[in-house]
């Protein structure tokens, strides 16, 4: 069996290899992105919040209410890389623990590694590896700073955004302008004071955020500790689903990841042409010189390189 | 003598004394406290005021700075109370007669993993660890040959045990009765303190709710029925071996003692009612000067706390009396015979502190349990302090130091602090939670583990002065084959039982643990009728549910 | 090309004392290696799912209760039936000398005693991965 079918299979070494493999990118990746990219059949779920609104938790005791409908859960947790040292200390599958030695649970720590907005540049590449190995619903937790979680929006079909009380105070709720990143709002640890009056100012928001439209997010109050409101996240969010199904927006978000990978792909090919075909490495030291000594502009430069460059495209891209 | 005379008199010393000659030697840097706070050169009396009756006082008088008892060691020497057990009932037994004929004056238990998180023998969890780190009990049988020959009147007996207390100490009340000693002659004390568990040790079974309930019952059921005994031992000793600094360990042992008294007020005792019987169990660290400080401030801040936050009346409801063991993790792999020095220092500043008891550790501890002759040295050390040093003829000698009051003051100060801050949290469980305790301790821990790594700090043997020598031989071994003998005596007894009675006493165990009743009756029941403590444990853990661990990185 | 080294931080076994399991994490985060820690009282079993799962490298285990003949081995024994007999299995915490070479005889290939220097941990972390790439 090859190592694409061999994923396909649902072998979790394999899987394991492959989300490593698109995370160290390069050939062996893409050759392996390709041969798998078509079988994708996964709801995507987005969960995103502050530090501490107690994510990993919160998503460990909805795996058991999500298996009621679907088959098989992936959860790929994403935690930020050290921008010094480049290391990661991935501590968020030891809430969900439990579920380790489950046959329809795939759990897999990611390190940002450097990347900003939440996730890191692998994640879509590591959700189409535990697709195709027929997970059939994927969970996505990112590192949670809230407001540059923009990422998640793009990459999942229903984002669910976890609100703590006590976490400063509701204006900065609504300054953040993270209204605008979830489609279900969880306000969680419910069981501490503060909780009902930030639901009530979530809703209010959205109301106003969202006004007549077909669609408004709810918000849901959750806790851990008393196992309670879970039952009605994961009602929220295949209602969502549903709606997304029903206006066909499930396929537009599709479309816009397609575009998205075909653009990734068109925007290395060309940078690497740039780098290759112009010397970019070599030059680069010696435009900037021409430049300091007020010989030229960048503009200038460009100008030159448009003027003399012989394109030969089919022998390069 | 006028101040003002002393700190002109300083600077010309410091200029004009001190200077010159650091220019031909300078000083060793960054001298500093397990705080990471800088030690002064000297410290004189402009680092002190002199209110010596309220902030000192007499041993044995509030606050208690100097002392909890008016004649200290000249009176009785602290308990030589050696922490030990391993393998099977019968191995400890013997450990525990050998002990006792050297001369040790208490007998602490130590018990296995499997006994401690409330597993049988034959539970597939404890695979490996039966019998390793202390003695295997898995129902009164085994509890009885562990005291087997042993006079539960005349030896008192600390039992470090956490989560499964009620059920050990249910045991031990059995086996007493079964010698024919009455309830009023058991002394001795139960570890009994879940809060630590959650912060640095790991033994927990339950969520703090339940557990906390479990606790007050205790006390409940001790102060009316076993009233000579200690039921809980509020540790430091864990949060310092997790990597605190000393002003952490007080601050967060005596928060964890704040959270058990409001919950047994909670529970409807009043204060003087269980107070009295509350003990503490503090690390005796390498740095003697501010360990015994350490002592001080502890004494001095619970007596504060009892008579004005808690309005106890009786004085012995203010004494902060405390059992105290050598920092096991001081101890080297690397030329364990310096090991007996490190413990003999540590020893002397537990003495010069004030302890009530003593554990000792023994040199070979950084890689085994101890051999008897590893124990006895550990033994012979606390006796050589004793009966050769002087230091405890008379009551609290360092007091008066500029440094010792400069420092107690100091650490007191810097608990304080912590306690205000984990006040305004909610408290210890809610600390707890947010990973504040955790995260202090574990930054202490890096920054500690960090010097050594980088040879500020400098462990003889390990980063200095080190040198190649042959594997340390003698080491105690803890034989294979315990689990299958475990297994096989504890199949023996479900055999022998009558398990109707063992079924119906845990229905009726799991109906009162639904409800608000004080659970050690019907413990004791379970205990004499030979049920085990996997079964009682698992009947809890039913209706409680477990504690699910808070990770913080 | 940015393949990280990626190291699993477990406790098998009963023993709760995590203080040098905590600073082997952090200490081979601040060293550049990915490192997934899972807590305490945790089962050969699931040790070994999750280092398939997260694809390590490399597993280290810690262990202060004196199960290590039992636990290490076991951990070595399953990674090889479910075709990870790759993973580097490594060890510390109170073990004594002369179990040290019955637990490398099982597959453990390196036990790190009280007083090791982590600089000590990372060079044989670095080396082993290097090599078993080649």
């Amino acid at each position: 069996m090859t190592f694409p079918d061999k994923i396909v299979n649902g072998d979790i070494r394999s899987i394991a290899k492959g989300i490593s493999i698109v995370e160290s990118g390069g050939i062996k990746s893409d050759d392996l992105l390709n041969k798998l990219y078509n079988r994708n059949c996964s709801y995507i779920i987005g969960v995103t919040g502050p530090p501490g609104a107690g994510k990993s938790s919160l998503i460990n005791l909805l795996i058991d209410e999500f298996k009621h409908h679907f088959r098989k859960i992936a959860i790929l947790a994403v935690d930020p890389s050290s921008p010094f040292t480049g290391g990661a200390l991935l501590g968020d599958r030891i809430r969900m623990q439990q579920h380790a030695m489950s046959e329809s649970v795939f759990i897999r720590s990611m390190a940002s590694r450097g990347h900003l907005g939440g996730i890191s540049g692998a994640t879509k590449d590591a959700i189409k590896i535990v697709s195709a190995a027929g997970y059939d619903l994927v969970i996505i937790e990112t590192v949670g700073v809230g407001q540059s979680e923009i990422d998640i929006v793009k990459l999942s079909d229903t984002t669910i955004l976890i609100l703590v009380p006590g976490y400063g105070d509701e204006i900065q709720v609504m300054k953040s302008g993270i209204m605008e990143i979830g489609e279900v709002f969880v306000v969680n640890k419910s069981d501490k004071s503060g909780s009902e009056k930030l639901a009530t100012t979530v809703k209010w928001l959205l109301k106003e955020n969202y006004g007549n439209k077909s669609y408004l997010p709810p918000v849901i109050l959750s806790s851990v500790t008393n196992n309670t409101g879970i039952k009605d996240i994961v009602k929220a969010v295949l209602n969502h689903k549903n709606y997304i199904e029903k206006n066909g927006i499930d396929r537009d978000k599709i479309k816009k990841r397609i575009k998205d990978d075909i653009n990734i792909l068109l925007k290395r090919k060309i940078n690497e042409f740039i780098q290759h075909h112009l010397k970019y490495p070599e030059n680069i030291e010696k435009w900037v010189n021409l430049v300091i000594s007020k010989k030229s502009t960048p503009y200038e430069i460009i100008r030159e390189i448009k003027d003399n460059m012989i394109l030969d495209v089919k022998e390069d891209i | 003598m006028d101040k003002r005379i002393i700190k002109s008199e300083k600077e010309k010393w410091d200029k004009n004394t001190v200077d010159p000659f650091m220019q031909k030697t300078p000083e060793r840097k960054n001298l500093k406290d397990s705080s990471g706070e800088t030690i002064e050169r000297l410290y004189t009396p402009l680092d002190q005021d002199d209110d010596y009756i309220t902030k000192l006082n007499f041993p044995g008088q509030y606050p208690y700075t100097r002392g909890v008892y008016p004649t200290m060691y000249r009176g009785r020497y602290w308990t030589m109370r050696q922490y030990a057990g391993f393998g099977t009932a019968e191995e400890s037994n013997e450990r525990y007669r050998y002990l006792l004929t050297q001369g040790q004056t208490g007998l602490s238990v130590a018990f296995d993993l499997p006994t401690q998180i409330g597993y049988d023998s034959d539970d597939p969890i404890s695979e490996g660890e039966v019998g390793k780190v202390g003695v295997a009990i898995d129902s009164l049988d085994d509890m009885e040959i562990l005291f087997k020959n042993i006079p539960l009147d005349k030896v008192s007996t600390s039992m470090t045990i956490n989560s499964t207390a009620a059920i050990l100490l249910a045991m031990y009340i059995a086996v007493a009765e079964k010698q024919g000693v009455s309830h009023n002659k058991i002394t001795g004390t139960i570890q009994n303190d879940i809060l630590k568990e959650y912060i640095a040790r790991g033994t927990y079974i339950f969520p703090p709710k339940p557990s906390m309930r479990l606790i007050t019952n205790i006390f409940e059921f001790c102060s009316i029925n076993i009233p000579r005994w200690n039921t809980i031992s509020i540790s430091g000793y864990h949060i310092r071996e997790a990597g605190s600094s000393a002003t952490q360990e007080v601050a967060f042992t005596i928060a964890d003692g704040i959270a058990y008294c409001k919950a047994a007020i909670n529970a409807g005792l009043d204060i003087d009612d269980f107070a009295g019987r509350l003990s503490f169990f503090f690390n005796s660290h390498n740095d003697l000067l501010e360990e015994v400080a350490k002592f001080r401030a502890a004494r001095r801040m619970w007596a504060k706390i009892m008579k004005e936050e808690f309005k106890a009346k009786k004085p012995k409801s203010m004494k902060l009396r405390f059992h105290t063991q050598t920092a096991g993790s001081t101890l080297t792999a690397q030329q364990s015979d310096n090991n007996i020095i490190r413990v003999a220092i540590q020893t002397l500043a537990a003495i010069l502190g004030g302890t009530q008891s003593l554990h000792t550790n023994s040199r070979d501890e950084a890689l085994a349990l101890p051999s008897e002759d590893s124990v006895r040295i550990a033994l012979r050390t606390q006796q050589i302090v004793a009966f050769e040093s002087g230091v405890s003829n008379t009551i609290d000698p360092l007091a008066g130091s500029y440094y010792i009051e400069s420092l107690t003051d100091k650490i007191e100060k810097g608990a304080f602090e912590y306690l205000e801050k984990i006040e305004k949290m909610g408290g210890v469980v809610s600390a707890i939670e947010a990973g504040f305790i955790q995260k202090e301790i574990q930054n202490s821990a890096y920054k500690y583990q960090m010097e050594i790594e980088g040879n500020d700090k400098i462990i003889v043997g390990v980063n200095k002065f080190e040198m190649e020598e042959p594997p340390v031989k003698g080491l105690l071994k803890v034989d294979m084959s315990i689990q299958k003998k475990q297994c096989e005596r504890l199949r023996k007894v479900k055999e022998r039982r009558d398990n109707i009675k063992v079924d119906k006493i845990l229905k009726k165990l799991e109906q009162e643990a639904n409800g608000n009743i004080n659970l050690m009756p019907t413990i004791i029941d379970a205990v004499k009728s030979y049920t085990t403590i996997g079964e009682i444990s698992n009947t809890l853990r039913k209706v409680f549910g477990e504690y699910k661990e808070n990770i913080v990185l | 090309m940015d393949r990280k080294i990626r190291v699993l931080v477990a406790k098998p076994g009963l023993d709760g004392h995590d203080r040098g399991a905590k600073f082997i994490a952090r200490a081979l985060r601040d060293a550049g290696m990915e490192v997934i820690y899972t807590g305490i009282r945790q089962s050969p079993e699931s040790i070994v799912e999750t280092a398939i799962q997260e694809d390590v490298d490399v597993i280290g285990l810690s262990l202060l209760s004196g199960a290590h003949n039992i636990l290490f081995p076991k951990v070595v024994v399953l990674l090889k039936e479910k075709n990870a007999g790759d993973i580097i299995v490594m060890g510390g915490g109170v073990i004594p000398e002369e179990d040290i070479s019955y637990l490398k005889e099982k597959g453990v290939q390196a036990v790190f005693t009280p007083g090791t220097k982590i600089g000590e941990i990372v060079d044989f972390i670095n080396e082993k991965v290097e090599k078993r790439n080649k």
